[in-house]
């Protein structure tokens, strides 16, 4: 009976760990999606040369 | 006994925590096949940047590309154009699914959709057609 005990907690907490893993990423996915589409559309080398040298002095 | 009891809880939360810390990690981009698909998509680009920025084509709001207006194209190129848009639309799925099969969960597949689709058209250069939520075509 007294080892039912430890039977307890795994049975509430286990069912929960699969629930957060089962969860979609939203935040992970858009930041693989923007590194995904920066990388095919050649967005960060485009842009570089004008944010690299007028930003900081425009500020 | 109180002992015994406190290290099994003590196991069990270090067992919660690591699948935890896990689903907050970036996704896998990284395989040979999602490797493969984008740089097929990127050498895509060359030729259909030029569709985007004259309209004839646009970003959908399903996550893929889609002729706008053929008219803005020449005749003879069109054949070419409609191949393109195809082969376009077939990496584009495939990288959603890869990306849902190389993180293990297959059925991701329409959510990493859904965020992708978001993020093509919030990308999209100045310009450039995109839909809306209802469909319809709009010039950012």
């Amino acid at each position: 009976m007294k080892k039912l005990i430890w039977l307890l907690p795994a049975a509430v907490l286990l069912p929960a760990c699969v629930t957060i893993n089962i969860y979609f990423p939203e935040a992970a996915a858009e930041k693989a999606a923007d590194r995904i589409i920066d990388d095919i559309w050649q967005l960060k080398q485009e842009q570089q040369p004008a944010n690299g040298k007028t930003a900081p002095t425009g500020e | 006994m109180k002992k015994k009891l406190i290290s099994a809880y003590l196991l069990i939360v270090a067992l919660l925590a690591a699948p935890l810390a896990f689903g907050q990690a970036d996704l896998e981009i990284n395989t040979p096949a999602i490797t493969a698909i984008k740089e097929s998509m990127k050498s895509q680009h060359q030729q259909l940047r030029s569709y985007y920025e004259n309209g004839a084509i646009g970003q959908t709001r399903d996550g893929m590309v889609a002729v706008r207006d053929a008219k803005l194209v020449p005749l003879s190129d069109r054949q070419k154009l409609n191949s393109l848009v195809a082969a376009q639309n077939r990496d584009r799925s495939a990288l959603y699914r890869e990306i849902a099969v190389a993180n293990g969960h297959p059925e991701w597949e329409s959510e990493i959709r859904k965020t992708f689709a978001e993020r093509w058209i919030s990308k999209a250069r100045p310009g450039w057609w995109v839909q809306d939520a209802s469909g319809a075509w709009v010039q950012k």
